[in-house]
């Protein structure tokens, strides 16, 4: 599903003397099944932006369209809005409530309105994509260890069927085995059903060896819109804003600066590691 | 006797089922010994569910041994008596800053600590400024907590344990909701702490980055104490260190990719200043 948001505004406390200004003027446009990494620092509007693409706050000026329909127009289903646009909040697991992981899984498309069998049909198939095991189906989600539950809670959305699945920081807290089953698995799920997957992180590192195209909000602007190369090449300005570049483009700069003939463009291990053997002569 | 000391600690809890009835026993903890001594960076790394939490909340005593003991500066968790004087030596900060804070303005949210110990008056301002400035906050003394980004109120949360006057800090995962430039601060305030005010830290963190600044770092895996050792030396243990889902800092994974490649490098790099010096070093 595309999205095009247009001259998109946002503003907290409208009229009062608390008056903020969440989003200022943002624009732009996503095609079907991209993997777009949406970066920056606290308070940027990156969670006003998530919240308004999926209908849940309107916005102050300007429109966002699915498709081509405009979803803020008093006629469109917003209801439907919520299964077409699935979005994981942060530390999901906390929004765990039923008895066990089955039942919670199919809450989702029973509120729906789906007959009980196309519910547990899609609960079945979400719980087997993020790859819980059978016999965890009937036991407490509370039983679940932390990666676990958060994949649990990720199947509740999936169970949706959504065409956007937005994910607020999916990672944060887990231990880094944690961190790349989540990830690997969002990459699988997208490879898997063609989901367009923006993925809201605060690490640098994830968005480069994830996303194809990075979204940087700053002051509620959107300050860039670029693949993760052009966007790390740009270090002053970022660490200005409150984010950072991977750690290996760090070393590939360091060593430019000392003399050693080297490209300083690679952001993820693979490529810096590359780079350096040949720059070294190994190969 | 160092500040912190366990002996062969063991928690045990009773795992129950839906119905409440019991269904079996988890070791959280299986014989952790371990011994900090008064001014140590301690780092405990850990996979999820490997006990970190169940350990620092010893600490502190929000539990108790179920064998074994553990002692704060001297004092045995498991006597009653002490429970306050434990808790003032030993302050714990944890992940979620909003938690923490419940004051409205920041300064009279550093002051509920000292207030609730019973400080004179006077020397609570005089607490609440030293603790502000030493995680440099102070020029937001005036402001909303809830006006400021994670980074801040973390810093915030961590200054009002440092106005208790502790010997030593637990903070369990302070930099999980945060973002890089409060991460930075946060451990920037922490190293600062350690270093200038000589108080006893022991950080719990997945992010590898943080450890290196630590002078000794415990790696804890289903309840156990599996490495423990210099930064340097748990980080050349890389292999070891991902069969128990953990990682090492990238640059330090780089260095040990490249080495596999065949170029000359030290094990054990911790940054990438470190990368880069030994990289130029056998270029050409």
């Amino acid at each position: 599903m595309s999205i095009i948001v247009n001259h998109l505004s946002y503003i907290y406390n409208q009229g009062t003397v608390y008056e903020l200004k969440a989003l200022s003027d943002v624009s732009f446009k996503i095609d079907d099944s991209e993997y777009i990494g949406l970066l920056g620092a606290t308070g940027s509007g990156k969670s006003t932006l998530v919240q308004v693409l999926n209908g849940l706050i309107t916005p102050s000026e300007g429109s966002v369209y699915y498709n081509g329909e405009d979803i803020f127009e008093r006629d469109y289903d917003r209801k439907q809005l919520r299964s077409r646009v699935g979005l994981v909040f942060q530390y999901p697991e906390h929004q765990l409530f039923e008895a066990d992981v089955f039942s919670d899984v199919c809450f989702g498309p029973a509120n729906l309105g789906l007959s009980r069998t196309e519910c547990e049909l899609r609960a079945y198939e979400a719980l087997k994509m993020v790859g819980l095991r059978d016999e965890d189906f009937y036991v407490s989600p509370f039983d679940l260890s932390g990666g676990e539950k958060r994949r649990a809670a990720i199947a509740g959305v999936l169970a949706m069927k959504p065409e956007i699945l937005i994910l607020d920081e999916p990672v944060a807290g887990l231990d880094p085995g944690g961190r790349d089953e989540i990830l690997l698995l969002i990459k699988r799920i997208r490879e898997e059903t063609g989901m367009t997957v923006i993925l809201v992180s605060h690490s640098m590192d994830d968005a480069a060896e994830n996303s194809e195209r990075l979204l940087v909000m700053h002051e509620g602007q959107l300050l860039f819109d670029a693949s993760p190369k052009e966007v790390f090449s740009e270090y002053e300005t970022l660490l200005e804003i409150g984010l950072d570049i991977p750690q290996v483009t760090k070393v590939l700069r360091g060593l430019k600066s000392m003399g050693v003939q080297i490209n300083c463009d690679a952001i993820t291990l693979r490529e810096a590691k590359e780079e350096i053997l040949r720059s070294f002569g190994i190969r | 006797m160092g500040i912190i000391e366990t002996k062969k600690l063991i928690f045990e809890y009773i795992r129950r089922d839906r119905d409440g009835e019991p269904e079996g026993v988890t070791k959280a903890l299986d014989n952790v010994d371990l011994s900090v001594e008064q001014g140590d960076f301690i780092a405990v790394l850990g996979h999820n569910g490997s006990g970190k939490s169940t350990l620092a909340r010893h600490i502190n005593a929000i539990l108790y041994p179920t064998e074994g003991t553990v002692f704060v500066d001297g004092m045995d968790t498991a006597d009653n008596a002490h429970i306050w004087d434990i808790r003032r030596t030993a302050g714990m900060v944890f992940q979620n800053p909003d938690n923490q804070i419940i004051g409205t303005v920041v300064e009279e949210d550093v002051g509920f600590g000292p207030e609730n110990m019973g400080v004179p008056s006077k020397e609570i301002w005089e607490r609440v400024e030293e603790s502000l400035k030493a995680v440099g906050m102070y020029k937001y003394r005036k402001r909303s907590p809830s006006k400021l980004s994670g980074g801040q109120k973390q810093r915030v949360a961590i200054a009002g344990v440092v106005a208790m006057h502790p010997k030593c800090i637990v903070l369990d995962e302070p930099t999980a909701m945060l973002d890089p430039r409060g991460r930075r601060e946060v451990i920037r305030a922490v190293r600062a702490l350690n270093d200038v005010e000589g108080i006893t830290v022991i950080l719990i963190t997945h992010y590898m980055e943080e450890v290196i600044y630590a002078n000794k770092v415990f790696v804890m895996d289903k309840g156990k104490i599996v490495m423990q050792g210099s930064p340097r030396e748990i980080f050349s243990r890389v292999e070891e260190l991902k069969q128990i889902r953990l990682s090492v800092p990238q640059a330090t994974e780089l260095a040990w990719e490249l080495k596999k490649a065949g170029l000359k490098l030290p094990d054990g790099i911790l940054n990438e200043e470190e990368l880069v010096k030994a990289l130029s070093g056998i270029y050409r």
